[in-house]
Formats: structure tokens, C-alpha cells, sequence
């Protein structure tokens, strides 16, 4: 129901009754307060063509060229709905269990902003075309209590309020500021190609009582609807881009009040990872101001990837005054029964049975699959082993490594510059003995590092595992020479002191001798002598 | 029926973007006023079996396929805006200075 925020002029705030506070920390805002959070979330529509027009909706294209009279506002021209954008807004409504509108009616948002050369954004306001809904999220239970118990697995049920349509609007270059920002700016410049484009924005009612879990939540949820998303096809969802958009809601109920406290809504969340810091912050940075006896005051804030905090953007409390009034130039929607019935055959296998049946197939525990759902790697891994590889093997990479080098790097692991097909080419090496895993490492090191595929990066690197006898036979002497002690204790029968050796000659070869070969050298010379 | 505001007047007034004058706020309170009671009068004929009209005409689902249309050339859009750079509409700052 809120614009993007850059629909409404910023004024700067003094943050003065923020900057000086420090913020709580997360185990004291636990300890005092119960958060309440809320998520609504623009997605972006796949559609060939704009919400009310026929210019191309693309991404990336040359600046205005894909603008009309209809999206540039000009007199006398009249909208007419896009046919496909409405079914993937039912559609979605649909998979989220909403209860579809039989009868509802666009509506006109008014403001002044050049972001939208009409002065108003068509968007819906009290009749949205799905209501009602909600999302079963599931959440790792990776925590341990008190008494050492592992915590299980768990599921939330998140109840969404509304999904409704509206218009994107144009996108703006501030000039002649410092940093590109608009406070500073001489003037701005604006692209109009995104204006028009089919936006569906699904909005949560307040989520209570998930204490120290709601950042967790928060993200579990936006994971979890961008796979629901990405499975109907309707949009590709990607948060970089811009193509799903995600604003947090936090607010902070001191344990034993009966009211809600003052919600803040924090904007430019740009990753899931994101969601969930932008929560956490915004939970320890209002403690602070509470514990410190200042009202929290009703704003936009936004998030800043680099530091993970939020700051002051305009004040809700003056700004908002959108003189909402059905739009006179479209008729209504009235999706029949018999339409709304077909476009819910077309649905794909939904959400949970899908996850159910990917569970039983890759053999996992449920604590497993909900560390695979938490790392939004189940179209990954789904592909992975569609390339080729084993579910257990695809797993132990993007859960395993390629997890640790997403998070090191701050990207979501569909961010990294891998396929799955590389990962199970890679893995591919490893079971023909080409590679072992230190190896494969590497490889998988290399193709982040763009230096091609794997196999190129194998030739390029030298990584190929050695296990020509002569070579490491060399080495195998050396280190037994170099290790008397050991090796005597391996002829007196202590088998595990090969151990040693064997590291030995993984060292002087850098890792890549055979392990399996090196110890059978080893240990038919030992006994041999 | 309420009396409009010299208040409400100065609040509309900025919502739109509109310079008015103090001796303008009492000639619009007073002829918003005219217009509003006008208006009201339906009201009276307006009882519990006639539906609110929203639209002149009784259509639902006026739709067009998802099919790429012709958009205009940008040059020549460009050529009716005030002030162009780099194939994009240059506006004058947003905030004002003060803010």
C-alpha cells in the first residue's frame, strides 16, 4: 500500500533522537521486549508488456525507449488493464491461499513526484483483488536450549492481509550531489521505462509472539515466498534487480504491555539477507531509544547494506495524504468463478507437497531440508542434481562451501558466479579421480574467480590428482627418510602413524597426490623392509 | 452540511501544488462550499435501494492481451519536455533547498 520510497519527496530528518543512543543488544532487546513485525513486498511481473499499455516491460533497456502516451500520461490517453498480469496477480493470490475478489476496482494514488509523469500511481486501495491469505513457513531448528536439547524444526503460519495490483514507477538520477544521492542534488534525471511496469504487492498482517526469532522469520518468510513465486513463473524474482522488493515493518512491545508499540518501515532491504538484518538492527536500535525514555516516532527508515543499520528518511506522520478515488479511466475487475477456478488448475504442485516430495527424494532429515529451505538453495541444488550429480553431493557444496563464500562475500548464494551445471561438472572430476576435495576446492575457487570452467581452470591451475607411482614413489621415500621415527613406528605395527606420512607427502606435492595411492606405497614399503 | 475550512483550503491547496493567496483561501472556502452542498443534495434522492455508481458505463473486465503495442520515438517525446540530458526528462531539484 506504500509507495517505494522513492515516491515521496525524503526530506533529510535530524536523527538526534537517534544518533547519540547506542543501540541494545540483541540478547537485551530479547530480554525486555516482544517484537512485532510485518513484510509487504513488491514483486515485480514477468509480463511481456506494462500494466497499462503495450510498451515493452524489460529490464535494461536504453533509456525512454519503451514509453507511450498511456505511461507518460499524456492527455486523452486511456489505460486498459494487461489480461496476463492480472492472472499471475490471482495466480499468486491463489498460491498464497487468498481469497479471491469477485469484485474490485483500481484506484488513484495521488502525489507529486517526477517518478511518475501523471502525478498519481494506479494502484488498488480498499478492494484488492486477493485477501485473506497465508504462507506456512518453515524454519531451521538449529538452536539448542538449556538442557542441551536440540531444538526441532519448525513451521509459522504467516497470514497475509492483501496481494493487490498496481504500476512500477520511473527510475531517477540525481545530479550533482556528492554520492549520486537526492539531498545535495542540482537536478535530476528520469528514465520512464520501469513506469507502467505490473507490480503485485502482498502485505502481511502483523507476525507476534516469534521473540528472538523474527529476523529469522522475517527471512524464512521473503526465502520462502520468492520460491513460491519462482515456481508459478510469474516473475523471476530477483532481488537484486529490483525485480522483488521487500519493506520491513518492526515495532517493539515491552513484555507485559498490552499495546503494540510505534512501528518503524524500514526500505531498501536488497537482499534476504538483508531482511533479516534490517530487523535485527531495527529490534536493538529502537531498545536503545525506548530504554532511554524516547517515543519511537513513526518514519521510514532506511537500510544500509554496508553497515547494517538503519537511518531516518521522512516522517509518516505529515507526509502521507494520497487522496486515494477509483479510477474513472478503467471498469472494474470481476473475475468470474469459472476463470479463477481454471487459472487454480494451472497452478504448479505447491509449495509444501513440492518441498515434501524433494525431501523424501534427496534422503534428507528435517532439519536438513530446513537448512536447505533457510539458505534459499532448493532451485540450486534441484539443478544441481539435474546436471548430474548426486542430492547428498550437491548439498555438501551449496550448504558447505559455496554457503561459506556467499556469506564471506555478502551475496546470496544465487549471486555467486557459479551454475549448478559447473558445481556437478566439478563434482563430476572428483568421481572419476581426476580431483580430490582439496582439489575441487580449488576448481570451484577458480570458476568464482572467472577463470572459466572447470575444466579450464583444472589445466590452467595444474590441479589434476597425481597417483602415478613413480611420481609420488619419489616422494614416499622422501618423507620416510625424513621421518625415521615415524616410519618405525609403522613397521612395529602402529598402521595409524602412516597418518603422518602421509600428510608428509601431500605437503611436498601440494595436495595433489592421490591419498589412497600414497598410503598403499607407504605402507607396502614399510612392511616390506 | 459542514462548512469548508480556510484550514482544509491552505491543506488542498498544497497537496496540489497550488500557490493561493490569503484573500483566495475565503473565495475558494466559500465557493468549495457551494460546490460540496450541490453535490450533497444527491443525498436526498439517493436511498438504500440505488447502488453508488462508480463508472457511467456497467463494464467489468475490459482487458488487453499481453502483446507488445508501439511505443513513440524517444527523440521526439523528448523534444516535448521541458529540458532533456542523456535521452532522460531533466526536472529541477526535488527538495527544496530548506529541506
Amino acid at each position: 500500500m506504500h509507495p517505494p520510497s522513492s515516491m515521496t519527496p525524503v526530506a533529510p530528518q535530524p536523527d538526534a533522537a537517534t544518533a547519540p543512543i547506542a543501540p541494545r543488544s540483541f540478547d537485551q532487546v530479547i530480554a525486555s521486549y516482544q517484537p512485532v513485525i510485518g513484510l509487504e513486498t513488491h514483486i515485480e511481473l514477468g509480463t511481456r508488456t506494462k500494466m497499462f499499455c503495450g510498451c515493452a516491460a524489460a529490464f535494461g533497456d536504453e533509456p525512454n525507449t519503451n514509453i507511450c502516451p498511456v505511461c507518460l500520461g499524456l492527455p486523452g490517453a486511456l489505460p486498459v488493464a494487461n489480461a496476463a498480469a492480472v492472472e499471475s496477480a490471482i495466480l499468486i493470490g491463489l498460491a498464497l491461499n487468498c481469497s479471491i475478489a469477485s469484485w474490485c476496482r483500481f484506484a488513484r494514488k495521488n502525489y507529486f513526484y517526477p517518478d511518475m509523469p501523471k502525478n498519481f500511481q494506479i494502484s488498488q486501495y480498499d478492494e484488492p483483488l486477493c485477501f485473506d491469505g497465508w504462507l506456512d513457513v518453515r524454519l531451521p531448528g538449529d538452536s539448542v536450549d538449556i538442557d542441551g536439547n536440540v531444538e526441532q524444526p519448525s513451521s509459522v503460519r504467516i497470514e497475509i492481509e492483501r496481494v493487490h495490483m498496481e504500476e512500477d514507477t520511473g527510475k531517477s538520477l540525481h545530479v550533482g550531489g556528492a554520492t549520486g544521492r537526492i539531498h545535495g542534488a542540482t537536478h535530476s534525471l528520469v528514465d520512464y521505462n520501469r513506469a507502467g511496469i505490473p507490480l503485485v504487492e502482498i502485505v502481511t498482517k502483523p507476525i507476534t509472539g516469534t521473540g528472538e526469532r523474527a529476523p529469522e522469520v522475517a527471512r524464512a518468510y521473503a526465502t520462502q515466498l520468492r520460491d513460491v513465486i519462482r515456481a508459478l513463473g510469474v516473475s523471476d524474482v530477483r532481488m537484486e534487480q529490483g525485480s522483488m522488493r521487500c519493506d520491513v515493518n518492526t515495532s517493539l512491545q515491552p513484555i507485559g504491555a498490552s499495546e503494540w508499540g510505534t512501528r518503524t518501515e524500514t526500505k531498501n532491504v536488497n537482499s534476504l539477507r538483508s531482511v533479516e538484518r534490517a530487523v535485527r538492527s531495527e529490534m536493538c536500535r529502537q531498545a536503545g531509544v525506548l530504554d532511554a525514555g524516547i517515543r519511537i516516532v513513526q518514519e521510514t527508515r532506511h537500510f544500509h547494506e554496508d553497515t547494517g543499520q538503519t537511518t531516518s528518511g521522512r516522517s509518516k506522520e505529515e507526509a502521507t495524504d494520497y487522496r486515494y478515488f477509483p479510477e474513472p479511466d478503467l471498469v472494474p475487475l470481476a473475475p468470474e468463478t469459472a476463470w479463477v477456478d481454471s487459472l487454480r488448475e494451472r497452478l504448479p504442485e505447491l509449495s509444501a507437497e513440492k518441498l515434501a516430495r524433494l525431501q523424501t527424494e534427496w534422503g534428507l532429515t528435517d532439519k536438513d531440508m530446513a537448512a536447505v529451505l533457510g539458505a534459499g538453495a532448493v532451485q540450486l541444488i534441484a539443478a544441481t542434481i539435474a546436471a548430474g550429480a548426486t542430492a547428498e553431493v550437491a548439498r555438501k557444496w551449496w550448504l558447505g562451501e559455496l554457503a561459506r563464500r556467499a556469506n564471506a562475500d555478502g551475496v546470496e548464494l544465487e549471486g555467486l558466479a557459479i551454475t549448478p551445471k559447473q558445481v556437478a561438472e566439478v563434482q563430476q572430476l572428483v568421481d572419476r579421480g581426476s580431483l580430490n576435495d582439496k582439489l575441487a576446492r580449488q576448481a570451484i575457487e577458480g570458476v568464482l574467480a572467472g577463470e572459466g570452467e572447470p575444466g579450464q581452470v583444472v589445466a590452467a591451475r595444474g590441479l589434476e590428482v597425481v597417483s602415478d607411482t613413480d611420481t609420488l614413489g619419489a616422494a614416499v621415500d622422501a618423507a620416510i627418510a625424513a621421518n625415521a621415527e615415524v616410519a618405525q613406528k609403522v613397521r612395529d605395527g602402529k598402521v595409524a602413524a602412516a597418518g603422518a606420512l602421509v600428510g608428509a607427502v601431500m605437503k611436498t606435492t601440494k595436495g595433489q597426490a592421490d591419498a589412497q595411492t600414497v598410503c598403499t606405497l607407504i605402507l607396502e614399503r614399510l612392511s616390506a623392509s | 452540511m459542514s462548512t469548508i475550512t480556510r484550514d482544509e483550503v491552505a491543506h488542498l491547496a498544497h497537496l496540489a501544488r497550488l500557490a493561493v493567496t490569503d484573500d483566495e483561501l475565503d473565495t475558494f472556502a466559500v465557493q468549495l462550499d457551494v460546490i460540496l452542498s450541490s453535490v450533497a443534495s444527491i443525498a436526498d434522492v439517493a436511498a438504500d435501494d440505488i447502488l453508488p455508481t462508480t463508472h457511467a458505463v456497467p463494464l467489468t473486465n475490459v482487458l488487453r492481451a499481453d502483446e507488445p503495442g508501439t511505443s513513440l520515438n524517444r527523440d521526439t517525446v523528448l523534444l516535448a519536455a521541458p529540458a532533456a540530458e542523456g535521452g532522460r526528462f531533466r526536472v529541477p531539484r526535488i527538495l527544496d533547498a530548506q529541506e
